[in-house]
């Protein structure tokens, strides 16, 4: 066992109201700059859809992500080595701009320098940032919003799907997908560098890009599944999702996750075992999800904490692995799940599949309606088909996925007799095999979500960065390492009264 | 280091051989590595800052986030929510972190193109003036020489919105606005000079600034929260209050939650968290929206009735719980709480087969007992007078007050006498008076009086039959011709009757189950509709029969324009100048603007149009514009201007003639001599000639009838297809003159930090500073705190805080007026004022109007009050900087609560500094602090020496609800340090008391105190004769109004276009006009206007996704792309509110004029009921009552355009 600790996030998609907060504020701090115009590290897309850019989830196409070869090795789906060095110059799968989109700007002082004596007010009209060209708009970071279009019928999820899923006016249903880099456990950008740029953390699992050694080959953007490793046209180097380091550093959530105004990102350590992710990668579609449950260690394990200890991770870190909210919604409540584990790269950004649980606008047919007690819809009349969630989260398997729902719908059911009545309905527990005290704990968790709770992060990062430092020299050492300065100074910590 | 170069899964990380702090995972697929160079640092430096200032979004959200603005080298760069809300508790969610993507996109207008850092005037007028200014060295001569110069003035007016702005002075620009003030006070009069400014509460200072300006002038300043049709006007008409309604947080106490027509997560982004969250807690939760908005994802069950419809399913709903709650089964819950908390307990007379009055003690005999309503004790069958009407709140403390002691109302009469009454539907009918029904009713003799109650009427209305009462009753749920049924919604909604009864009868159960915690979340979608009224009567007829008012996790939730200034008292005593004057030209905007754009001369509806059959015709032969001249004669409507002369000249006319100003006023109205303006909207000396906006985009966003506007107030022709009115439509008492008058307004000015639609047409437009370049303070109705402004950088270029230019303006008035204007003698005419004993002046809402001799006009009872003020024009800019002495010689008064307030006056004086004595108002950040000081929200002892006086008014024990903080109060200083929690006050109606959630009417319920209303509780039955004119005394459903039929449909005059309803909900991506602009929100929507259409409708004139599109009606065109969606239902299409025409709008195909914006479609209809006054809760108050700007209501073409544009 070779335990390592990863900075880990679960969004609740139940809660996500799509307000699209988390991309701006990421957007303002992050990559509102010259060569990123097209950028969005964090963005949020309408489900079904074909999302930002287009089709990304398409992997015949795209050839992202991980496979196992004809003897059951994993291997990129963009090829191997020689095959890919072969490709360097001219990268077949890779998206162009217009599968993102073409960012626009609009006159600048046109509003006040318009000459006098025009037939009719002045307008700011629409310019290509890229080309300084006239331009019209046909797509954009979020074409799809709220299903605005007729592009949503090709997302690949649907595949299959053709007799569920009918886009009519009575039959709609949609959920907001907010994704930021998966900080894979098994990425594949890391893997497709051939410059070596791209590295996951020691300390805490972020995958970043060294843009010192970055020489723009691109190779981690066809390789990523989820493409979320993007060229800045300017520097021609990639530049992706920080996990917000600077801030994690100091103990301090992600941007996205602090400014979501649903509060349904949830921070927090995961102990995992570095020996066994290859392994877990490697198993057959079914069994992906448990062996990815599987690389987790268990924090209140001793014998784990005594092999964090050994590995020099600090106590802090061994407290705050147990207060993690990511290992109890993934591993302890297991309603947390990755999305697309078929692409074998260990997400590391976890998703509570929505339970959505409108009917269509014609109800629910032959129920029964006259208990006026008996208020809840039962998760087989939902609208979402879940085989449509299994594609996203469990490589197609409805029963995982369903027992999620179960478990969110039996968790209401519950707490309403709790909240009205003040019983405690056991019977409703039973289907779900959990604990009066872990479906309230849950409740507290999904519900009640308190600042410290949704963001378990423990600070002293450098402390722990050198503690695991075993190779010659310490990196503190450098000017502008964590230690010395390099850290941001925050003015004001996020103080919160009682 | 473990380095694989197996070909096949260690790509190309083999490569790397020379690592020393790297770490190859196995087989060479991972890299790990700490970091330790420096390639890093460029995040680093990027996320690094200097300062962090707390500031908010200002005017036009309501949202009212507390937000950090990060600055770096003297640059704002970004800025996130805060998180350091006072707590909720342990057992519920926080605050934090409220915020919207809008708001985290605020700091690119900072230092946009789209940023005004300049003074710019209309180029041709600024040639003008200069040159007039130079011959004639007088600011105010050379203003006048402009605008009396035929000539002169069209040539400046006829280019407003064409381009041509040059830059000015500061100076240049504040004297060029002062000159045309003060030659308008004293050419027209003070209230031709008028000001707007919307929703106070999320920039009080910034408000204050301007209002005070206007005040301190005897301007006139237009109300906003009717005009932009957010007033639910049911809610003055049920409970005598303007609004109250929960926080945000209170929604995780109920446990059955309807949303209708509120789209949370697109409107109420910072809140909708708690609607998530309450799901978890077992709430069950229901979307009643015609489109698959954003929230339905979040709802356990969708209704979509057709668009406007909305009342007919609630009226179902209500004939549901009515049968199975109140008639099958009886639940004590309901059953205590109708009989204390509402008036369905109440007698009313019936007359000729309708329903007429409440019945009064001075039926009985009582001297005095015009206002005292009276009920039938249960157990002794005995008529009582029970305390806490209206009769009681003026005369006899102690005696206001819900205490029934002993006596059991009785919830309908038990009687063998029965009689028929006739009842108003409007879902059939020739007109939109529709038609009626008659359903039989117990009946009761009181002397020469035949009786029943509320609660037997209400029975009758809805259908629910009791017995073998005689009348037309339905069948059953399933009859599908009786109104009000299940059935019979279906028909109207297309909502399948089983949901209706489902959801009607799971909210009443959930009620009795949780005693009163069902509640109905309420917005724009069903508001904002020519009868909303009457829906939203509908609705708190669900909420007010099932006990959920005044429960925490309960009742109505109504979220349209969050105006809640919680702070109350100080804000409006200070932005009103009440402690100079009292009182100010409060106006209501849609009758205002209803004749001052003359949409009135366009009008093809006859107010007749709406009345029922039940009415006596009283309406008839009246024009819309005569109802509301008759309003404002008869003092139940503010009509400012009023007067068809210059109010400063009255009073030396009076003089001239050795009479009193009243006399005198008196006699030359009844003699014809003197008019009111309302009865000449067009005659020039009836103009209003200046226009300031500040915090407002009135010509981009608000202006119903948009093209009305540009045409007659500014004199921009733009009007294509409208027609005026046949002979036989035109008014009564207006007249009609044959030219209408283009270009009234002489100076339009805008304030603002960025070009708007208004700024292209203004004369003036002023640089502002943003909401992170100054001090103020915010509160809202979604949560209980008080939090700042702050200014994180200085306003750049010649930008200013609006405080400081009206300050700047206030001086350079004073100045002008040392040699224009001097002291004058200023004479208004004010409406009768709810919450004070104005509210006695027509019994029994009975109207007399004396212009017809049906009385005589007498101010302050049949006609306006008569106020005179002495105004000394050249100490305005003085007075606007410090705390005026009626402060210590009046104190405060806020809903008829009066508090003594000299220690806080004290106060002042040690805290802000003093000028000349009196405590400082120089500084927006001094204000802030005079608005907490009087305000009992943020002083503890001016919450308790309230709450001591409502206890002498009711008798009844308060002031514990302060207890502990008597002494405490809320400073502006810790306003800035974090959000602030507010007090428990008599300003409102919640307690606040303990941590306890804010839910609206909690004291009334708890501690017995009364509503403002007639009888003292929350009504069913409303009475005044324009009420009952209309048919409207009992809930009803009015269907949208026939446009088509009223108009001609749209559609007749276009080839391949397709005629729907345009319905225009807030936005996503914008908060009113604002960001529409901005090109965060541009990359994440489409980039420019938009129309979403059905996929049916948009197959049906052959359109595309993302293809150009034009909409057109009488009233207007637009251009924009179609979003063709599924979520749409056919026949309706949404062009999000207030798109504006500065972005991306093309010029429109065939008469090549610019594409419009949402209110190029629309143009005001006036309710007359909304203009009724005079009486108990109908009295007015400034945006308590007034007609609303609705904009529903409105059809369009739309047809597919050629995809070659023009800009």
């Amino acid at each position: 066992m070779r335990i390592r600790a990863q900075v880990a996030m679960v969004m609740n998609l139940d809660k996500c109201i799509g307000c699209h907060t988390c991309s701006v504020t990421c957007k303002q701090t992050w990559t509102n700059r010259e060569g990123t115009e097209y950028v969005w590290f964090n963005n949020v897309e309408t489900k079904p859809g074909i999302g930002y850019p287009k089709h990304y989830e398409d992997q015949e196409r795209w050839k992202g992500g991980w496979k196992l070869d004809g003897k059951g090795r994993l291997v990129l789906r963009s090829g191997g080595r020689l095959s890919r060095l072969g490709k360097i110059f001219a990268n077949p799968d890779l998206p162009t701009i217009d599968d993102y989109y073409e960012p626009a700007t609009f006159d600048k002082d046109i509003l006040v320098s318009a000459p006098g004596g025009l037939t009719d007010t002045p307008v700011k009209k629409p310019w290509s940032k890229l080309t300084g060209e006239p331009m019209s708009i046909e797509w954009g970071a979020n074409w799809e919003d709220s299903l605005g279009g007729d592009t949503m019928d090709q997302d690949p999820n649907l595949r299959g799907l053709a007799d569920k899923v009918k886009f009519e006016f009575e039959k709609t249903f949609m959920f907001h997908l907010p994704r930021i880099c998966e900080h894979c456990l098994n990425p594949a950008c890391v893997s497709a560098c051939p410059s070596g740029a791209m590295y996951k953390r020691e300390e805490d699992g972020i995958v970043l890009v060294d843009q010192d050694r970055c020489r723009g080959w691109r190779m981690c953007v066809s390789a990523c599944p989820y493409k979320k490793v993007y060229v800045n046209h300017a520097t021609g180097k990639a530049e992706k999702c920080t996990f917000c380091f600077p801030r994690i550093e100091a103990g301090q959530p992600t941007i996205c996750s602090e400014t979501c105004v649903g509060r349904l990102r949830y921070l927090g350590i995961l102990w995992y075992d570095e020996d066994a992710v290859l392994a877990a990668a490697t198993v057959p579609e079914e069994e992906l999800l448990d062996a990815q449950r599987g690389v987790f260690l268990d924090p209140f394990d001793p014998a784990v904490q005594q092999a964090a200890r050994d590995a020099g991770h600090p106590e802090e870190w061994i407290e705050a692995a147990m207060a993690s909210p990511v290992w109890k919604l993934i591993s302890e409540y297991r309603i947390a799940l990755p999305l697309h584990p078929e692409y074998r790269t260990l997400p590391m950004v976890w998703y509570v599949p929505p339970l959505s649980p409108v009917l269509d606008a014609a109800g629910a047919a032959g129920r029964d309606d006259t208990d006026a007690d008996d208020i809840f819809h039962t998760i087989e009349d939902l609208r979402i088909p879940v085989e449509y969630l299994a594609s996203l989260f469990t490589a197609g398997d409805t029963a995982v996925a369903g027992g999620v729902l179960m478990k969110l719908a039996a968790m209401r059911a519950y707490m309403r007799a709790r909240t009205l009545d003040g019983t405690v309905a056991n019977e409703l527990l039973d289907g779900i095999g959990m604990t009066a005290g872990q479906v309230e704990a849950m409740y507290r968790l999904l519900a009640i979500a308190k600042y410290d709770e949704r963001y378990v992060i423990p600070a002293a990062h450098a402390k722990t960065a050198a503690a695991l430092e075993d190779l010659g020299g310490c990196s503190l050492d450098g000017e502008g390492g964590p230690g010395m300065g390099g850290g941001p100074v925050p003015v004001i910590l996020s103080t919160r009264r009682p | 280091m473990t380095v694989s170069l197996d070909p096949g899964t260690g790509p190309l990380l083999g490569a790397r051989r020379f690592l020393t702090r790297e770490t190859i995972g196995d087989h060479g697929r991972t890299l790990h590595q700490v970091d330790g160079n420096e390639w890093d640092s460029f995040y680093r430096d990027r996320w690094r800052y200097d300062k962090v200032v707390r500031s908010t979004h200002g005017v036009n959200c309501t949202g009212s986030c507390s937000w950090n603005v990060f600055v770096k080298d003297g640059l704002i760069t970004w800025e996130h929510q805060a998180t350091d809300y006072p707590t909720t508790g342990p057992d519920a969610p926080d605050y934090e972190p409220r915020g919207c993507p809008r708001g985290a996109s605020f700091s690119w207008y900072e230092y946009s193109p789209s940023r005004v850092r300049h003074p710019y005037l209309r180029g041709v007028l600024a040639e003008m003036f200069r040159e007039a200014r130079q011959r004639l060295g007088d600011p105010v001569a050379a203003w006048a020489e402009i605008v009396e110069t035929p000539l002169k003035a069209m040539a400046y007016k006829g280019q407003r919105g064409r381009g041509g702005f040059v830059r000015a002075s500061w100076d240049e620009a504040i004297e060029l606005m002062a000159a045309a003030h003060v030659y308008t006070v004293k050419t027209f009069g003070p209230d031709r000079v008028v000001g707007f400014s919307p929703i106070p509460a999320m920039s009080m200072a910034s408000f204050a600034a301007g209002t005070r300006y206007h005040a301190l002038l005897g301007g006139t300043l237009l109300s906003f929260y009717d005009w932009y049709a957010d007033l639910p006007i049911a809610s003055p008409q049920i409970w005598g209050d303007q609004t109250d309604v929960p926080e945000a947080g209170d929604w995780w106490n109920a446990t059955y939650l309807m949303m209708w027509g509120s789209n949370i997560p697109v409107t109420r982004t910072p809140d909708a968290h708690f609607l998530a969250e309450a799901r978890y807690k077992g709430t069950k939760v229901v979307a009643v929206s015609p489109d698959y908005a954003d929230n339905v994802k979040f709802a356990d069950d969708w209704l979509a009735p057709h668009p406007g419809t909305d009342g007919a399913l609630a009226m179902a709903m209500g004939h549901v719980v009515l049968t199975e709650f109140f008639r099958d089964r009886q639940v004590d819950y309901f059953t205590d709480y109708a009989r204390s908390f509402t008036d369905l307990p109440f007698l009313v007379t019936i007359v000729d087969g309708k329903a007429d009055r409440f019945l009064t003690a001075a039926d009985l005999g009582h001297t005095e007992g015009e206002h005292k309503t009276v009920l039938v004790d249960a157990n002794t069958g005995e008529l009582v007078v029970p305390n806490g009407s209206l009769g009681f709140r003026y005369a006899e403390p102690g005696r206001w007050n819900l205490d029934l002691g002993d006596v059991v109302p009785s919830l309908g009469l038990v009687s063998d006498d029965v009689a028929e009454v006739e009842l108003a539907r409007f879902d059939v009918g020739d007109t939109e008076g529709g038609s009626t029904i008659r359903r039989g009713v117990p009946v009761r003799r009181v002397g020469d009086h035949l009786v029943t109650t509320v609660f037997d009427l209400v029975m009758a209305q809805y259908g629910v039959r009791r017995g073998d009462l005689p009348g037309s009753w339905p069948t059953g749920y399933d009859d599908a011709e009786s109104p009000n049924t299940p059935a019979w919604q279906e028909k109207i909604t297309g909502v399948p009757a089983r949901l209706a009864i489902k959801i009607g009868r799971e909210f009443a159960r959930n009620a009795e189950r949780s005693r009163g915690r069902s509640m109905i979340v309420l917005g724009a979608g069903a508001n904002q509709w020519f009868h909303s009224d009457m829906t939203y009567r509908a609705f708190i007829s669900l909420v007010t029969l099932t006990g959920c008012q005044g429960v925490n996790g309960g009742g109505w939730a109504h979220y349209v324009g969050q105006e809640k200034a919680r702070p109350v008292t100080g804000q409006q005593h200070m932005s009103f100048a009440f402690d100079w004057q009292r009182p100010m030209r409060h106006q209501a905007s849609t009758p205002f603007w209803y004749l001052h754009t003359d949409q009135w001369r366009y009008e093809r509806v006859p107010a007749d149009e709406l009345a029922s059959p039940l009415g006596t015709g009283r309406f008839a032969g009246m024009a819309f514009a005569d109802t509301v001249a008759a309003a404002q004669r008869m003092g139940w409507s503010p009509g400012h201007p009023f007067f068809n002369r210059n109010p400063l000249d009255l009073a030396d006319q009076a003089a001239a003639a050795g009479e009193t100003v009243q006399d005198y006023i008196l006699k030359n109205l009844e003699n014809g001599t003197l008019g009111t303006v309302a009865e000449d909207p067009d005659d020039p000396a009836n103009f209003p000639r200046c226009l300031t906006l500040w915090r407002a985009n009135l010509l981009g966003s608000s202006g119903k009838g948009n093209e009305y506007f540009m045409r007659h107030l500014l004199g921009v022709s733009s009007l294509e297809t409208a027609t005026e009115c046949d002979p036989e439509n035109r008014p009564r008492d207006v007249t009609w003159r044959d030219e209408a008058p283009v270009g009234k307004l002489d100076l339009l000015t805008a304030i603002d930090f960025r070009m708007t639609n208004t700024g292209l047409h203004a004369d003036v437009v002023l640089p502002a500073a943003t909401w992170y370049e100054k001090h103020d303070i915010s509160t809202t109705d979604m949560h209980p705190f008080v939090h700042a402004f702050s200014p994180a950088v200085e306003p750049p270029a010649d930008a200013h805080t609006d405080y400081d230019t009206f300050l700047a303006l206030a001086d350079k008035v004073s100045e002008l007026a040392v040699t224009h204007l001097g002291v004058r003698t200023d004479v208004l005419a004010a409406p009768l004022q709810h919450d004070t004993p104005d509210e006695l002046a027509m019994p029994s809402g009975r109207v007399r109007d004396w212009k017809f001799g049906e009385c005589s006009p007498q101010p302050g009872k049949t006609m306006p009050k008569l106020i005179e003020i002495e105004r000394d024009y050249t100490l305005i800019g003085k007075k606007m900087r410090t705390v005026g002495p009626l402060m210590e010689k009046l104190g405060t008064t806020t809903k008829a609560i009066t508090v003594d307030v000299k220690p806080e006056v004290d106060y002042l004086k040690h805290q802000n500094g003093v000028i000349d004595g009196r405590p400082s108002l120089a500084t927006a950040d001094r204000m802030c602090e005079a608005i907490l000081s009087f305000s009992g929200t943020t002083n503890g002892r001016v919450a308790h020496a309230g709450f001591q006086e409502l206890e002498k008014r009711t008798g009844q024990r308060f002031t514990d609800l302060i207890e502990g903080h008597e002494n405490d109060r809320v400073t502006y200083s810790e306003t800035q340090e974090a959000p602030q929690p507010v007090f428990t006050s008599p300003e409102w109606s919640g307690s606040e008391k303990g941590g306890r959630r804010y839910s609206p009417f909690t004291i009334n319920v708890e501690r017995l105190k009364p509503w403002h209303t007639i009888t003292g509780r929350q009504h069913f039955f409303v009475e005044h004769d324009w009420v009952a004119e209309l048919g409207e005394q009992l809930p009803a459903f009015r269907p949208p109004l026939n446009m088509a039929r009223h108009f001609g449909k749209p559609g007749d005059a276009v080839d391949g276009g397709v005629t729907v309803r345009f319905l225009t909900p807030h936005a996503k991506w914008s908060i009113h006009s604002m960001y529409h602009d901005n090109e965060l929100m541009l990359a994440l929507s489409r980039g420019g206007p938009v129309i979403w259409m059905s996929v049916q409708d948009a197959a049906k004139i052959g359109v595309r996704d993302n293809e150009w599109i034009e909409a057109h009606n009488r009233n207007g065109l637009v251009v924009a792309r179609a979003v063709v969606s599924h979520r749409m239902p056919e026949g309706t299409v949404f062009q999000y509110h207030s798109p504006e025409r500065t972005v991306n709008v093309p010029k429109a195909e065939k008469s090549k004029r610019r594409g419009g914006y949402h209110n190029s479609m629309t143009r005001l209809l006036v309710k007359p009921t909304h203009l009724a006054g005079g009486h108990a809760q109908l009295t007015y108050a400034f945006n308590y009552y007034g007609p609303i700007g609705s904009q529903r209501d409105e059809i369009t073409v739309i047809r597919r355009r050629t995809q070659e544009v023009e800009y």
